[in-house]
């Protein structure tokens, strides 16, 4: 895979705003998990084309915390040691299917018209 | 967690967001480890991968969103930690604050309550006053302002929808009790006047409707203070009876304390219904009627007003005599405190300057803190602080200082404001109600946060940006030209504010000076002055009278110790006078364009009993009676006015028929022979009489007063007694004495309103003597803190300069040529603060003369004065930082950084 096709996703890329917080919300969504889980699925979902520097993560995770969208509490790991588990509130869940609705209009509509345009240059 | 768990639970906070990050990097290790990578190398990837940990937690701490309040904690803790750091730093800089805004917060204070504050009723914004009003002006003093006949009154009541309408006026007499006798201030009143007001009684019931008519059963209101005096406020009060102006009443309630009507306390209160005065009949009387009234709901003003220029116009119709061209004016209801607001001001003016040297020195103490710190404020700047982070927390140090400062300055305040009251000369006006409220309290707080950012801003804001690297390596002692500018900026505006308030402070004392040594007109020595109520029964008759004042007269003379007696109306120096027009020509102008004069009717004693110089001719003697020609005697500014240099003795003047004493009425002017000529007597006390508008005097004699007009001039009469004792003295005997007088009709004498002259020439300066004490305070507060700051900047800046100095001794300068090295820059501090506070003391003197009675124009010779003490002052200051820098050893200056 060539460097120009991974997103580095930070506040300065080019992916839309938001989109990291629609991403975590996704995956805290499954289940409890803590943020070391969270950057491991985010790379794993999103087949290396996603890189989320380890550091904008933490940031996003107390922000939607701060917001409400998230929960924590303190509670053990499989091997035993305590960590930060998130999960999601009930205003996060609004908030996920809200943003997940709204994403999901924007890709179809970009969709459709780079198809026109395709169309056009036939 | 909320902004308050995430304030007071910061540690716990930070531990977790540390444990976080460990996990997350332990985490991440482990698994690279367990992918075969060898610990070293699995640590330094997983903290590639996570970035620097203490931006990562610094980026988390800023997504919490309260990051600013944090920073405010912290800063707020810091703060208290420096001034810990340095107590006397700290005290210093408290006490000037506390001072400042203390003095300040009590002069806001009585002037919110006296000034600002709506009066004491419930809704009182919808409370409003009314009076009538002619198209034409008919009296030179009150235009064309009119109180309301009380035919007039009934008729708006009744036809007015939009005002609720009640009515009162004057009506004091002597009240008895158990042979206790009082002479009290009252009032008559209609029964809804409490209603309009919203005022309840303390006790009992005010009047109903079917207490406000003619033949009611006579019942009575006392005040609260009446009842303590006569019943010692025992319950039983209410039902008992109480003898009024010689009628017995029921007293049906109490008052509270405190209840005033424009600015007065009355004792008792009646219905002014039961008042069968043939003056309350007719609709030309206008006998003191004053009319309150209420906006009913949703009414504006505009709409009451035009609704009572609509009545007008109907009673005009019906009763053109009276009534044509007479309109009725509406005016929300305000307190009437006469003349103090223009003190008021100039004190919170003057106290506000106070305040301002005080900023300008803990300013500069400021500064001078903030230069040392320097380096650390640079040290914060390469450690990655920004310009606005470093504001700010110098900001918060001097607003914390500045609110500590402002709490300790409220509670002065608190503490100070009753006997700043008490300290009032005279009664303040409503001096009861002057008490700490929220108005106040907002007021010091802004006052405190706003010079708390004001003496903040000049460190604030000069916290290095540029060249920091240049700062840290350059030695703490080195002072930049830039802060050296703003500390003489500091000094000399000190310094400008102290040369206003001691030049005021000068002004007002050469003002006072020459104010006491002014001649009254009178000999105020040994004379006592008093009000003597007669009794009603003698009151209703007029022969009665005319028999009772010589009795009165001569029961006084029989005091040992009196020298002699006489009765006068108005008596010099003390509140009411009577302002009469007068005309050298029997065609008498329009009552607007008629001079005026304040006439006194007196008995022929006078002259020698307040010691009167006699210039011409003769004063009154026992021939002036009714039946002989009418005669006055003037003063020699009415002579000067009337007749200018010719003779006056002999000639004729003539007094308007409308306010003539020797008519009853009627509209022909009575014609008065001049008999003599009298010195001017400073009628209106030492300050005011230069600026007073009738200064113009004359005396008549009171055995010519007419027979209708005897009843009103003997209620406000007086008698005025010289005596060889200090007069307070005799009053016992006279009181004695004149108790059961009167020409065998015994009754109620009671002596109220006791002044000696001395007393009322004095009280006539009180108010220019009180401005000068607080000034005279002020201005020695501000040239204490003016020193203060001049010796810590000067210490300050010359600590800066030791190593200076110490080459210049080391290169063979003497002590002295050091020690006016000093003082050279402090003169400077000096002179440029003297000649702009000299300008502003200029204007400030304009103001002073605008407002203060009798104030001089301001003279060199209170500069002369005022400025030395402060240079003086100045250089003492500044002396011992130069002594010291003389002194400097020059090995240990070198060795010093």
């Amino acid at each position: 895979m060539q460097k120009s096709e991974v997103w580095v996703m930070n506040p300065k890329s080019d992916l839309p705003q938001g989109t990291l917080d629609l991403l975590i919300l996704k995956v805290v969504a499954l289940e409890p998990v803590h943020g070391y889980a969270i950057a491991q699925r985010l790379e794993q979902v999103s087949r290396h084309v996603v890189q989320v520097p380890q550091g904008s993560l933490y940031p996003a995770l107390h922000r939607l915390e701060n917001r409400g969208l998230l929960g924590a509490d303190w509670k053990e790991t499989e091997t035993g040691r305590e960590a930060k588990f998130y999960h999601l509130t009930g205003k996060g869940r609004a908030q996920l299917e809200a943003e997940t609705a709204s994403w999901e209009r924007l890709t179809e509509a970009v969709a459709l018209i780079l198809k026109l345009s395709e169309g056009g240059a036939e | 967690m909320n902004w308050w768990h995430r304030l007071i639970r910061r540690s716990e906070m930070e531990e977790t967001l540390e444990k976080e990050m460990r996990f997350h990097l332990e985490q991440h290790m482990s698994a690279l480890i367990a992918r075969g990578i060898d610990p070293a190398e699995a640590r330094r990837r997983a903290r590639i991968a996570l970035g620097g940990p203490e931006q990562v937690k610094e980026e988390c701490r800023d997504a919490r969103g309260t990051r600013w309040l944090e920073d405010f904690w912290q800063d707020f803790r810091y703060a208290l930690r420096t001034l810990r750091q340095r107590p006397g730093f700290a005290a210093v800089a408290l006490l000037t604050l506390a001072l400042g805004t203390g003095a300040t917060t009590v002069m806001f204070t009585v002037v919110n309550s006296v000034l600002l504050k709506p009066l004491p009723y419930r809704e009182p914004d919808r409370l409003i006053t009314l009076d009538e009003q002619t198209d034409k002006v008919t009296s030179s003093i009150w235009g064309n302002i009119w109180a309301f006949a009380y035919p007039n009154y009934l008729d708006c009541k009744r036809e007015s929808r939009s005002l609720a309408m009640s009515a009162w006026r004057y009506n004091g007499s002597t009240v008895s009790v158990n042979r206790e006798v009082e002479y009290v201030d009252g009032i008559e009143t209609t029964y809804d006047l409490f209603s309009i007001l919203g005022v309840t009684p303390f006790r009992g019931r005010t009047f109903l409707p079917e207490d406000d008519k003619p033949g009611a059963a006579p019942v009575i209101i006392i005040s609260n203070g009446l009842w303590q005096r006569l019943y010692a406020g025992s319950p039983e009060a209410v039902g008992s009876s109480l003898t009024f102006d010689e009628k017995p009443y029921t007293v049906v309630g109490i008052m509270p304390a405190g209840f005033r009507l424009n600015e007065d306390e009355y004792d008792v209160f009646t219905p002014l219904g039961q008042d069968t005065s043939p003056s309350l009949q007719k609709r030309d009387m206008h006998p003191g009627i004053q009319v309150y009234a209420r906006l009913q709901a949703g009414v504006t003003l505009v709409q009451a007003q035009t609704e009572l220029s609509l009545i007008a116009r109907h009673l005009a119709e019906q009763f053109p005599e009276s009534n044509n061209g007479r309109n009725f004016r509406a005016q929300p209801l305000h307190a009437d405190v006469g003349d103090v607001g223009s003190t008021l001001w100039l004190l919170l003016g003057a106290v506000s300057l106070v305040l301002l040297v005080a900023c300008t020195n803990v300013a500069s103490l400021l500064l001078a803190r903030a230069v040392s710190r320097e380096r650390e404020l640079a040290m914060r700047v390469a450690l990655g602080a920004g310009r606005g982070r470093l504001v700010r927390q110098c900001l918060t140090e001097s607003a914390v200082l500045g609110l500590s400062g402002g709490a300790f300055g409220i509670c002065l305040a608190a503490w100070g404001i009753r006997s700043f009251v008490g300290f009032w000369p005279g009664t303040l006006p409503r001096a009861a109600e002057v008490h700490i409220d929220w108005r106040v309290l907002l007021f010091a707080l802004a006052v405190s946060l706003v010079s708390g950012i004001l003496f903040g801003l000049a460190p604030a804001l000069r916290a290095p940006f540029k060249n920091v690297e240049q700062t840290l390596r350059a030695g703490a002692r080195t002072v930049t030209a830039n802060s050296r500018l703003l500390h003489g900026a500091f000094v000399i505006s000190e310094i400008a504010m102290a040369v206003v308030l001691l030049v005021s402070a000068g002004m007002l004392a050469r003002t006072l000076l020459r104010l006491s040594a002014l001649n009254p007109g009178v000999n105020v020595r040994n004379v006592l002055t008093t009000r003597v109520a007669l009794s009603p029964a003698t009151l209703s008759n007029p022969g009665a009278i005319r028999a009772a004042w010589p009795d009165i007269l001569d029961r006084a003379r029989s005091v040992p110790g009196v020298e002699s007696v006489a009765t006068v109306d108005t008596v010099p120096m003390r509140d009411g006078n009577n302002r009469i027009g007068y005309c050298t020509t029997p065609d008498v102008p329009p009552a607007d364009k008629t001079p005026l004069a304040l006439a006194n009717s007196v008995t022929p004693d006078y002259l020698e009993v307040m010691g009167i110089p006699l210039l011409k001719g003769r004063f009154f003697d026992d021939h002036d009676r009714l039946g002989n020609e009418l005669v006055v005697v003037i003063d020699d500014v009415l002579a000067e006015l009337a007749f200018g240099k010719e003779e006056p003795v002999g000639k004729r003047l003539w007094l308007p028929g409308r306010d003539s004493p020797f008519s009853s009425g009627n509209n022909t002017a009575d014609a008065v022979r001049v008999v003599g000529v009298v010195g001017h007597v400073r009628y209106w006390g030492l300050a005011s009489d230069d600026q007073a508008q009738v200064r113009a005097q004359f005396y008549y004699p009171f055995a010519q007063v007419p027979d209708p007009l005897l009843h009103r001039w003997s209620e406000l009469m007086s008698i005025a007694v010289r005596t060889s004792v200090p007069p307070l003295n005799l009053v016992q005997a006279l009181r004695q004495q004149l108790r059961g007088a009167v020409g065998g009709v015994g009754g109620d004498q009671a002596l109220y309103e006791i002044h000696t002259m001395e007393q009322l020439a004095s009280d006539s300066l009180s108010r220019q003597r009180f401005l000068l004490l607080l000034f005279g305070i002020f201005a020695g507060l501000a040239l204490v803190l003016a020193c203060i700051g001049i010796y810590g900047v000067l210490a300050y800046l010359t600590g800066q300069r030791v190593p200076e100095i110490g080459i210049r001794i080391a290169l063979g300068a003497r002590p002295n040529s050091v020690m006016w090295l000093v003082l050279r820059q402090s003169l400077g501090m000096i002179v440029v603060g003297v000649a702009i506070g000299t300008a502003a003391a200029l204007a400030a003197g304009r103001v002073l003369q605008q407002l203060v009675q009798g104030m001089q124009p301001i003279e060199i010779s209170t500069f002369a004065i005022t400025i030395p003490v402060l240079v003086f002052a100045a250089l003492f200051a500044s002396f011992v930082p130069a002594r010291r820098a003389s002194r400097v050893d020059p090995v240990i200056a070198l060795r010093q950084d």
